[in-house]
């Protein structure tokens, strides 16, 4: 039946895997420097223009960042469902504090300039605030602890288990990498600011730039010791099949200290992600130091993808291991969509994807230029 | 066992959710093609006053599509979270429309919205115009994606259920894509969206009009947005004939319910015009009905029988009782994957595992199950029969006013008499809700009329949910609730602004007209047009 695909069943599950990883670092790229700049936004901004002005920065592609969530949402449901499953109805409430901060960011750039008084001007300028920070430190809070793992466990029919709440969520691991995901995006959002803006916003952006980066390379290292000594990672202890049918249940793993390192034992070649997180942040350092944003900006971008996939390379083959029952954990040999729909996914997406990507580039080319109080008079459409 | 409040809480909450991002989606889906059509009037002709007329609407598309966003954002990750056996049970075929639609359409749309706005004095006129079109094309795209998610929650094609990985899976790929419900779907939600677009222009304007304001504005927006209505309106009737007649292929319960016939009767059957139904005695307690019309509407035919109610719901026993035989079988087969005997019974029975897990909600142990599980079983595949039969009464009478409305707008704009009768512009006013009550009772027959199925015949909705707790679900429907509601009042309130403010009476990019765009002289002349 799946005869028409020529590609075998191994081989679009290490794409996929490899796809899931392009869409959450074009997330955290793309959409990563809204969040920083809006978590930025009261501090590097006093007055009512330079607020404007930041909040112009992002206002022409905010819009279109935020769709590498929604697709990268619509790519786990599409390629590996039962990631899906688990992790958005085990982090419910979790998930339910970063829909609120996403619901508020959209309605916040968009209304808040509509009406002059200073006091609806200021509430909204708080609302970004809080909707740059709140993804940002949830989202890394998120990321712990898939690497310490999630209490769930199967019933034979595949139904889904929870055996945890919020609060446990907020252990001191999480919270570091919450720390780190939180200095990554803002040092990402300060970047973008001392390219696209001049004069003191820059100025401040570049201070609060310099100690975000000086941060992320000391929370990374942190966060490594840490996975090396203080916390357990998974291995499996019987045979995958890579071409089987996708069910968790089929298999065992157990439980070790450091294990999340193995990997790099095993294939050398993936110490490359953490050293691009930490060569992509010192030159991010160098880089405000120097006043040389465009470096400063794609440098930092080279970090957020070294620290992004030293924690999806370190996992491998895991996606979501669970701390209850270690062999229910999912890897992407047994969680993965059918063979049939990865592959009319992996056709759509080398279709469309190089065509977004090349309308996303127009669309900065045409917005490039700082933002001023000049540029923005001229535009009855400013925020 | 599973936990019916937290189901029932979990529906309410997608309803709710569901029901009021779509208070945003019709209207980005009219306004960015009327925007289009004006512009591209505005790059033809070379009048000032068309540009205007985009930036003011484009203004008010602009405040609407920031809940759009806001509210859609939920709908991509609430399956996960709060019908988590539905993502697993389905999501090898449901999850890949969502991501094509974030691929193909979403990412267009939401790319060149930021252009729309911000590339006014950036890009030439054509630049700007491919720039507008697209956003309306991205738009709609991405409603044929999510139609198409949908249609099969309605028709599920294409299909098989695995018993190796206890889901539903893909074999036809092509058959999820051209799904005739979703086709139908479709056309007649997106048609429903242009009729709410062109009824927003058409109030607004009449507003002016009755206050004395922008006069040369209002008229020319109306004349657009009566044509557009029109078009849209007479579309969406017939496309919505369409997927009727597509129910009764597919879904018989379904348009059994919404005509509240309870019994077959003889082709071809009458249509009750006004009924009350009674859900207890299962009849109705007073009908008004015409016969043959039925008949005739639902299946284009003198002589295809129509079934009722009560027979489908005797037919449901045969399937639960073979959904049972499913089960066993498939019990077998998961504890012994070489249980050949097992499989070759499975794969006779397993379109009707849906209906065998119906019988769930009374016990677990299903495969036990006595005739009266299997009566109560069968029961539940009837829908509420009153709400889907007034819900698609009142649908179907705000299309042919539609229909009307657009059509007299049609016929006065072309005599050039926009205006003249003032009691014709309080209509437009007043007429300004009835598109979005149209459209959710639509929703709500085309959702509610589904239950119990998450997916028709093949997943209950009750199996469906996540083994969350009350406690979860009582915080998350409060904070959508509270949340929703703040916004919904600060959104009317900036468009009653930006409504009473109106369109800019000069030109904003007037350097950028100094550059030699447009010669200004014409500009002026042609703003007093």
């Amino acid at each position: 039946m799946h005869d028409i695909v020529p590609i075998d069943y191994e081989t679009l599950r290490l794409i996929w895997w490899l796809l899931l990883g392009v869409l959450l670092i074009g997330f955290a790229v793309m959409d990563g420097f809204d969040l920083g700049v809006g978590a930025l936004l009261p501090f590097v901004a006093k007055t009512d223009e330079e607020r404007r002005i930041v909040i112009n920065v992002v206002g022409p592609v905010w819009e279109g960042n935020q769709v590498w969530l929604i697709l990268g949402g619509g790519a786990i449901f599409a390629a590996f469902p039962m990631l899906y499953a688990v992790s958005f109805s085990g982090l419910y409430l979790a998930m339910m504090v970063i829909l609120i901060a996403l619901i508020l960011r959209p309605v916040g750039f968009k209304y808040r300039s509509k009406i002059g008084d200073p006091g609806w001007r200021s509430k909204w300028d708080m609302v970004l605030c809080f909707s740059g920070i709140v993804p940002a430190l949830i989202l890394g809070v998120a990321v712990g602890n898939v690497l310490l793992g999630l209490p769930f466990e199967f019933d034979d029919t595949l139904r889904t288990f929870y055996r945890g709440n919020f609060f446990q969520l907020l252990t001191p691991f999480a919270l570091l990498a919450g720390l780190v995901s939180l200095s990554m995006l803002v040092m990402h959002g300060a970047a973008l600011l001392t390219w696209k803006t001049s004069g003191p916003i820059a100025d401040r952006a570049r201070t609060f730039g310099r100690w975000a980066a000086l941060a992320v390379i000391v929370l990374f290292a942190l966060a490594g010791v840490w996975v090396a000594y203080g916390i357990g990672g998974h291995v499996l202890t019987s045979v995958v099949d890579p071409n089987g049918p996708s069910n968790p249940l089929g298999k065992t793993a157990s439980v070790v200290t450091g294990a999340w390192l193995a990997n790099y034992t095993t294939y050398p070649w993936m110490m490359t992600a953490p050293i691009l997180g930490f060569v992509g942040a010192a030159l991010a350092l160098v880089g405000f130091t120097a006043r040389k944003p465009a470096l400063t900006f794609i440098t930092s971008g080279i970090a957020i993808f070294g620290i992004i996939s030293t924690a999806g390379v370190s996992l491998f083959p895991f996606l979501l291991p669970s701390s209850i029952s270690p062999n229910a954990g999912l890897t992407l040999w047994d969680a993965s969509s059918s063979k049939l729909t990865l592959w009319v996914m992996l056709l759509a997406t080398c279709f469309f994807l190089p065509i977004i990507l090349a309308y996303t580039a127009w669309v900065y080319r045409v917005m490039r230029g700082k933002v001023t109080g000049d540029s923005m008079a001229k535009n009855p459409n400013a925020y | 066992m599973i936990d019916i409040d937290i189901v029932t809480l979990s529906r309410l909450q997608f309803a709710a959710t569901a029901m009021y991002h779509f208070l945003f989606v019709p209207l980005t889906l009219g306004l960015s093609f009327l925007m289009a059509i004006m512009e591209s009037v505005y790059v033809m002709t070379g009048r000032e006053i068309w540009r205007r007329m985009t930036l003011f609407w484009g203004t008010c598309f602009g405040i609407n599509f920031a809940m759009g966003v806001a509210t859609g954002v939920v709908m991509e990750f609430q399956f996960g979270m709060n019908w988590s056996y539905y993502s697993h049970y389905v999501g090898d075929i449901f999850g890949a429309p969502l991501a094509l639609e974030g691929l193909m359409a979403f990412f267009l749309e939401a790319t060149f919205i930021g252009l729309f706005f911000f590339g006014w004095d950036r890009l030439s006129k054509i630049g700007h115009l491919i720039v507008t079109w697209l956003v309306a094309f991205g738009a709609n795209f991405s409603a044929l994606w999510i139609l198409i998610a949908n249609g099969w929650m309605q028709h599920p094609v294409g299909a098989v259920f695995n018993p190796d990985t206890m889901r539903m899976e893909v074999t036809d790929f092509m058959a999820v894509l051209f799904n005739p419900v979703a086709q139908a779907k479709f056309v007649h939600t997106v048609s429903a969206g242009y009729v709410t677009g062109a009824m927003f222009v058409m109030a607004v304007s009449a507003w002016y009009l009755l206050r004395g304001r922008h006069q040369e504005f209002a008229k020319r927006s109306m004349a657009v947005a009566a044509s557009f209505g029109l078009a849209a309106a007479l579309s969406v009737v017939v496309l919505g004939d369409e997927s009727g007649y597509v129910a009764t292929e597919n879904q018989k319960m379904k348009i059994a319910a919404m005509e509240s016939m309870w019994h077959t009767e003889p082709a071809p059957a009458a249509i009750n015009i006004i009924a009350f139904p009674n859900m207890e005695k299962q009849e109705n307690s007073f009908a008004i009905s015409v016969p043959y019309l039925l008949g005739l509407i639902g299946t284009r035919s003198l002589t295809t029988e129509l079934p009722g109610i009560v027979n489908l719901v005797d037919s449901a026993h045969d399937r639960i009782r073979d959904g049972i035989e499913a089960y066993v079988a498939l019990r077998k087969v998961r504890a012994n994957p070489a249980d050949a005997e097992a499989r070759a019974v499975f794969d006779a029975k397993w379109p009707n595992l849906g209906y065998g897990l119906l019988v769930k909600q009374f016990r677990t142990d299903i495969e036990n199950a006595t005739p009266e599980d299997i009566t109560k079983a069968a029961a539940t595949t009837i829908p509420n029969v009153p709400v889907l039969f007034w819900s698609f009464r009142v649908m179907v009478a705000l299309g042919f006013y539609f229909i009307g409305f657009f059509a007299a707008a049609f016929y006065v704009a072309s005599r050039h008499k926009l205006g003249e009768q003032r009691w014709t512009l309080w209509l437009a006013l007043f007429s300004l809700p009835l598109p979005w009550l149209a459209i959710e009772c639509g929703w709500l027959l085309a959702e509610y009329g589904r239950q119990p199925w998450a997916i028709e015949g093949v997943l209950p909705t009750f199996y469906a949910a996540s083994g969350l707790t009350l406690w979860d679900l009582a915080l998350s429907l409060a904070i959508f609730l509270i949340l929703y509601s703040i916004l919904a009042v600060i959104e009317v309130i900036l468009m009653v602004k930006t409504i009473k403010k109106g369109p800019l009476d000069h030109n904003p990019f007037q350097p950028a007209l100094a550059d030699g765009d447009a010669l200004p002289a014409t500009a002026t002349a042609a703003s007093k047009l």
